[in-house]
């Protein structure tokens, strides 16, 4: 039974169609004035509003069987092309459950979506399936979310061979190619299964999927939280390479602040399912309002300045 | 007075189908009572592997050589002054040693606990298997006491409760209390926080430096974070590959690293402050195909032909501030000019 109306027509929906949240300065180099206007003005590339979601309290150990946690409470968003908004939170504070809504992998209890101008929520088939090939994700554990049997060529051209079934196997494999090429990956890598790479070039590989497509929304959810340090750094300069090449819009989804002050253009603070503060990275990082947001950024551990000559 | 840990030339050694490696190869360090040394690196540097064989839980098939001696405590049964070498007992000798004189606290506290038995009754079986001497209700006090040690808050109730009735942090110090009860000196911890959230982290951060300087542990404290092990540490070891590469006072090693791999792990360290993040080439080796001479030498942005020849000795490095040598700074490279 559906709670949120179908969309009468086909087609951008009139209130879809707003403007981008204002941003301020914030960013030295990587985006001129004149591109951060073009963000500005542009319409939102995806939109939420009143996303709700709740589940049957089972395994939990807090709250009596029964009850249900709001994992996601009232929350309302919008992305404009060719930023990164980032979700900060601690764990089971909704983060995962909003992000999979925004993909429509989980239905919401309430709300809307609008997706390239179009309701999410309502579109089914061909619609729904055109919409899905925009926005892909990039997983946390890069060991977990490739298929083991399955080659690297496999792997990466499966969702063209779902999407694009009409380009033949030598026009996949060079589309294989050049995506594994733009993540740092050789042409060897094709014929490799996913255990002989080491953690980073796993999750390249997950990368080189979600890009296949080329989506304009990737969701990244905790992308380097299972990789040692110096990889890490690695596939954080990666993300953002690739943002500026392809022009992409990253939902990044992470538990750590010191990662989301590396890629975000605006922080949202969620806590208990709601979003606590919203804003540009840098005022929510150097001058945080909420004093959830205060806490947090006062728990992180800090390396103190190198002195290098 | 004697280190109450001394490590030296510490190797173990592990049979895989293509022929031994030495996860932990040749490390010497010396713990101090109430110090806290950092030991930092990669996941498979050899953290886990060092602490394993510490105490004497290596997988088995595992060869041990060199040595780690333990102090005596001076009150005691023990007679004399003598040490022990925990990396020659046989399983005999260690059981008294295990929980009595060296605990361990894991990253994920589950694999410590035990699901079925309730926490208060965990805690009084670790106490009685040292000193089976005393009475019912004597050990469920010392229970509450080490709960209670912990800020475990209501140690009443939590006693009463099995693991998975606690959250992530009450857990994780309900195994902290676990660990303290039969009153060791040298404490192990391995990731003690990676799991938690950074708020939660922080009071285990406050509560291990706490009982460390209450009870005057060793603490010899295992992570891949760099700022935690800063907040942490006194003195700080960094692994790579089975060896450290670099050794000193903590505050100098992160401030004036003379290891580039040191140098390579803080200039790739995401800070609060945004910066242009500068990523380590490439990837750890694995332990069967080491590169000849210095294992960081395919990722070392300062390479030069000499760095394969052999594996550059651990060297003093003098302060090039002051006159003075910072106190046992050392590092494995060949760059460190020999002092
Ligand atoms: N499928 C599910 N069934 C029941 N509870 C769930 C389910 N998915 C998530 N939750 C609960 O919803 C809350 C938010 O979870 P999640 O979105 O995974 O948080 P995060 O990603 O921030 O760690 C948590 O309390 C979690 O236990
Ligand atoms: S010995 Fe050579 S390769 Fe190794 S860290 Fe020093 S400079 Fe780099
Ligand atoms: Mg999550």
């Amino acid at each position: 039974m559906r709670r949120y109306k179908k969309s009468p027509t086909a087609g951008p929906r009139a209130d879809c169609v707003g403007e981008a949240a204002v941003r301020t300065d914030w960013d030295m180099e990587n985006q001129r004035s004149e591109k951060r206007a073009e963000i500005m003005a542009a319409p939102a590339l995806i939109e939420a509003r009143n996303l709700r979601k709740s589940f049957q309290a089972g395994a939990g150990v807090f709250v009596e069987t029964g009850r249900r946690v709001r994992a996601v409470d009232d929350v309302s968003l919008a992305l404009a092309p060719g930023e990164t908004l980032a979700i900060v939170g601690e764990s089971g504070c909704g983060k995962t459950t909003l992000a999979r809504m925004l993909l429509r992998l989980i239905e919401p209890d309430a709300g809307e979506i609008c997706f390239q101008g179009r309701d999410l929520l309502a579109a089914g088939g061909a619609e729904l399936r055109a919409l899905r090939r925009e926005m892909q994700m990039v997983f946390q554990d890069p060991f977990a979310s490739l298929n083991p049997r399955l080659r690297v060529e496999a792997i990466v051209g499966e969702p063209l061979e779902i999407h694009e079934p009409h380009l033949g196997r030598a026009k996949r494999r060079g589309r294989v190619r050049a995506t594994l090429e733009t993540v740092g990956l050789g042409a060897d890598a094709m014929q490799k299964y996913p255990h002989e790479f080491s953690g980073g070039q796993r999750q390249r590989i997950g990368i080189a999927r979600a890009l296949a497509l080329r989506p304009k929304l990737v969701v990244a959810d905790e992308p380097v939280s299972a990789l040692d340090v110096s990889v890490g750094a690695q596939i954080l300069e990666l993300l953002q390479a690739l943002q500026r090449e392809f022009a992409l819009t990253y939902l990044l989804i992470s538990h750590s602040l010191p990662v989301v002050a590396q890629l975000a253009t605006r922080v949202a603070v969620m806590q208990a399912g709601r979003f606590v503060e919203v804003g540009e990275a840098d005022q929510v990082l150097s001058r945080p309002a909420h004093p959830y947001t205060q806490a947090l950024l006062a728990a992180v551990p800090e390396v103190p300045g190198l002195a290098l000559p | 007075m004697a280190p109450l840990l001394e490590v030296r030339g510490l190797t173990v050694e592990l049979p895989t189908p293509a022929g031994w490696v030495r996860p932990v190869n040749d490390v010497w360090f010396e713990l101090s009572a109430g110090e806290t040394l950092g030991l930092v690196g990669e996941s498979g540097c050899g953290k886990t592997m060092l602490s394993l064989a510490l105490l004497g839980l290596l997988p088995p098939g595992a060869r041990t050589t060199g040595e780690a001696w333990l102090a005596q405590r001076n009150d005691s049964r023990n007679s004399g002054s003598e040490r022990l070498n925990l990396a020659a007992l046989t399983e005999r000798e260690r059981v008294p040693v295990r929980g009595r004189e060296i605990a361990m606290i894991f990253q994920e506290p589950m694999t410590a606990l035990n699901p079925v038995l309730r926490i208060g009754a965990q805690i009084e079986e670790g106490i009685r298997a040292h000193q089976p001497e005393l009475a019912a209700g004597e050990l469920t006090r010392r229970a509450r006491e080490a709960l209670e040690h912990a800020a475990v808050p209501e140690p009443e109730l939590r006693a009463r409760q099995f693991p998975h009735q606690l959250s992530g942090g009450l857990r994780q110090r309900a195994m902290i209390a676990m660990a303290l009860a039969a009153g060791p000196r040298l404490l192990i911890a391995d990731e003690p926080t990676t799991a938690l959230d950074v708020t939660v982290q922080k009071q285990i951060l406050e509560l291990l430096g706490r009982l460390r300087r209450e009870l005057g542990l060793g603490l010899l404290f295992i992570t891949h974070d760099l700022g935690v092990v800063a907040q942490v540490a006194d003195r700080l070891a960094v692994m790579y590959a089975g060896r450290i590469i670099e050794e000193g006072p903590a505050g100098t090693v992160l401030r004036r690293p003379r290891h580039p791999y040191t140098e390579g792990l803080l200039r790739a360290s995401p800070q609060l402050k945004r910066r242009k993040l500068e990523p380590i080439a490439g990837a750890v080796p694995r332990l069967g195909a080491l590169p000849p001479g210095c294992a960081f030498e395919p990722r070392c942005p300062y390479r030069r032909a000499e760095c394969s020849a052999a594996v550059p000795e651990l060297r003093v490095v003098v302060n090039d501030v002051g006159p003075v040598a910072a106190p046992r700074h050392r590092a494995r490279c060949i760059l460190v000019e020999a002092g």
